[in-house]
């Protein structure tokens, strides 16, 4: 509401008074609030200029207090393979050959003048839907093109907020599952309130042929899609894209904003960030804003713009708090954050006691007990590198770490490591049963509990060989029947 | 009315002219009947007469000898009423393709003027889209492949590996017509691309489509899952005849004499 009486520049001697006398009128009719509203149509633009796009999870400068514009977005449909996860690779359809699309950034009133080009290589024809649009098709209609062709069409922004777009051509679903959505921020007169950092997450779920990890090109698989069971839920496009050395950044004390969306085409997100409280949520991307927030619910073809500030250091972790999405189909992200502790903020922890209500037990997971692609055998000690390295990074990376170094205190190095190198078949036996209990790893004593793993024999080979082959093991090489003989004692 | 007599004068004529022609070279039989397209609803049957279908897409050799022989087809005399800037995008010259292209491959960047021109010169036209839908329905086993899974699978496959339009023809196995090539190559022009529409907007905007494709562009039709055919609809809907594209060839068909 002040920025809005900001907008009307009124002088500062008077302003008090009109503050009172809006309060005033707001509260005994709120209902002229819609009447009141500025007439965007009606806003005048001077200039033209090109559009800056960006990739994700770069979001372009903010519009700040620029006039209204025609503004020129150029945007070009690719289709092209790409890599969801470790060794599997899918056919994305894209705006501007990334998923999600270019960020577009846009201020109340601006004309945009879209150009749409549809690659020659490109098999199929696309158009777009942008929800930011007031108009038939939200501009799908217009924008209806065939591969080697550009259309173009304009419109005006009226309504200030953050909205998806999408590609709209039949089968609709299939353009949108394969990775066809993005991002288009439409910011108020006198733009947002200026943040420290701010970032672009969108989530997406994709349906493939084979299961989740199964390797090589997976086709897009329709019937999954209509069931609705994604076998992966993804920010930015793929598995691990805002993690590792991707993972988006902030220092303690700054502010963050995060644009995010969801480009569906059928889950809804409840996003949320292990750790952080937004101070300040645009729920459902408008103009209503909510404070203090846990989760917030992201609809299919719907965004929000959260906002908070970073007080202590560390890693804090983005989810889909429909928690499965997030650890078993890849709805992850990382916020990495650095700088000064703040121990009355948070204390870290103080001490570990032991406490034993009903003993030791191993945790176990479920086997799923079925035959997958995974169970190809390799072929060669290279793709037993290959495949185990794959296998380690979906399995074996979060616990021991990129480069085999563990995490000192929780998890035991696997670099350089006696314990690995001395007893192969005690290796096996942990990987297949799990191990609970203080062993002693180059003379740290580690006292956590690692779960058995629901691999298979090829699998638990291939990552064996794998970590033998790094950071100066003794290059052992563990076949499946190794495994199977320790698995049958 | 008048638009039947017309029609019924010039099936009259066609009949007169290929009365004496024998099945052609390179040219498969299909026995018409019935069936259900897409877009349909279980009283929409269509019904196709028998004709004979090219075996193969035409090549770019083929369309050379045809530029040769019909110089107004060349890429720099074609009338731009016809033919939009890319037409024969992938030639040297008039008459010479780009070193990079294969005589054998697909001819594309071909416009639709161009296409039902060559079909005409040899004595046949371009397919109505009930009749390639018809052919194309086909798998190396059986007339309607549709309920197979394995039959949308196939043609799915071939929309996610870029470039197909640079093999050569015949790299698919022929269908249960003896065609090759309906799926796996490039798109092929028929003579009524467009009086099916899939509207710029695919979702019902407006009502000229409405036993077409409703809601997410599929509740009017007849198989759900052939989400293959939706993308050819789609994508004959996005084009215009003047268009040239790299991905979008075409072969001819002829009637045989009605009994």
């Amino acid at each position: 509401m002040i920025t809005k009486l900001n907008s009307l520049k009124v002088r500062s001697y008077w302003r008090q008074s009109v503050l009172a006398l809006a309060c005033i009128t707001l509260a005994s009719c709120a209902n002229k609030d819609k009447s009141e509203k500025q007439d965007t149509a009606q806003i005048k633009v001077s200039q033209v200029m090109q559009a800056e796009l960006t990739a994700p999870p770069h979001v372009p400068t903010p519009v700040g207090r620029r006039q209204a514009k025609k503004l020129i977005v150029d945007m070009e449909i690719l289709e092209e393979e790409g890599e969801m996860t470790n060794g599997v690779s899918y056919v994305y359809w894209t705006f501007g050959g990334t998923v999600p699309g270019s960020f577009i950034r846009t201020r109340v009133g601006d004309e945009v003048e879209f150009h749409l080009k549809n690659h020659p290589d490109n098999k199929l024809p696309h158009n777009i839907d942008l929800h930011a649009v007031n108009g038939p098709g939200g501009g799908a209609e217009s924008s209806f093109v065939a591969p080697g062709h550009e259309k173009v069409f304009s419109f005006k922004v009226l309504n200030p907020g953050l909205y998806v777009y999408h590609c709209a051509t039949a089968p609709v679903g299939m353009h949108i599952a394969n990775g066809m959505y993005g991002l288009i921020l439409v910011e108020p007169e006198g733009g947002l309130p200026p943040v420290d950092k701010e970032y672009y997450i969108m989530q997406g779920d994709f349906y493939t042929k084979g299961a989740h990890g199964d390797r090589g090109l997976q086709p897009f698989d329709m019937q999954k899609a209509i069931d609705e069971k994604p076998d992966y839920v993804v920010f930015n496009g793929k598995v691990g894209a805002l993690t590792g050395d991707d993972a988006i950044t902030a220092n303690v004390g700054e502010t963050v904003r995060l644009f995010v969306g969801n480009g569906g085409p059928n889950l809804v997100s409840s996003f949320h960030v292990i750790g952080e409280i937004f101070d300040k949520v645009h729920v459902e991307g408008g103009e209503l804003i909510n404070d203090n927030v846990q989760t917030t619910l992201i609809p299919a073809g719907g965004a929000s713009i959260v906002e908070f500030k970073v007080e202590v250091p560390g890693t804090f972790i983005m989810v889909d708090h429909s928690i499965f999405r997030a650890f078993n189909k890849g709805a992850l992200g990382m916020l990495k954050v650095e700088g000064e502790e703040d121990k009355k903020i948070y204390s870290g922890e103080l001490r570990d006691d032991i406490y034993l209500p009903e003993g030791g037990k191993i945790q176990s997971m479920p086997e799923s007990g079925k035959v997958a692609e995974k169970d190809i055998p390799a072929k060669s000690l290279d793709e037993q590198l290959k495949f185990g390295k794959q296998t380690y990074m979906q399995t074996c990376f979060a616990c021991h770490q990129s480069e085999g170094q563990g995490v000192p205190g929780a998890f035991p190095p696997l670099a350089n490591s006696d314990y690995l190198n001395a007893d192969v078949d005690r290796a096996i036996g942990v990987v297949l049963h799990g191990l609970t209990g203080e062993i002693t790893v180059n003379g740290e004593t580690y006292n956590s509990v690692m779960t058995r793993q629901s691999l298979s024999p090829e699998e638990v080979a291939n990552v064996l060989t794998y970590a033998y082959h790094s950071w100066g093991n003794s290059k052992k090489v563990v076949t499946p029947e190794m495994v199977k003989k320790v698995n049958n004692k | 009315m008048l638009v039947r007599t017309c029609l019924m004068f010039c099936i009259a004529f066609t009949i007169q002219v290929t009365a004496f022609a024998q099945t052609s070279e390179g040219m498969a039989e299909i026995k018409g009947g019935s069936y259900i397209p897409l877009y349909g609803r279980d009283s929409a049957v269509v019904k196709v007469n028998d004709f004979l279908m090219d075996r193969y897409p035409v090549t770019n050799k083929e369309y050379q000898a045809f530029v040769i022989k019909y110089p107004e087809w060349q890429k720099s005399k074609a009338k731009q009423l016809f033919v939009d800037a890319t037409y024969l995008r992938n030639w040297k010259n008039d008459t010479e393709l780009k070193d990079s292209e294969k005589p054998e491959s697909p001819i594309t960047y071909i416009s639709w003027f161009a296409a039902k021109k060559y079909c005409e010169c040899q004595g046949k036209r371009l397919p109505t889209v009930d009749e390639w839908e018809y052919v194309a329905m086909a798998d190396e086993e059986i007339a309607d492949a549709r309920v197979k899974e394995s039959y949308n699978q196939k043609i799915l496959s071939w929309y996610e590996v870029p470039r197909t339009n640079t093999y050569e023809v015949g790299r698919n196995p022929e269908n249960y017509w003896g065609i090759y090539d309906l799926h796996g190559l490039v798109w092929e022009w028929t003579s009524d691309f467009n009086s099916i529409l899939i509207t710029g907007e695919s979702r019902k905007d407006v009502d000229k489509d409405a036993n077409l494709f409703c809601g997410s562009a599929a509740i009017g039709a007849t198989d759900l899952m052939n989400y293959a055919a939706f993308m050819r609809y789609a994508f004959r809907g996005s084009i215009s005849a003047r268009y040239s594209i790299k991905n979008l060839g075409f072969r001819c068909v002829k009637d045989v004499e009605i009994e």
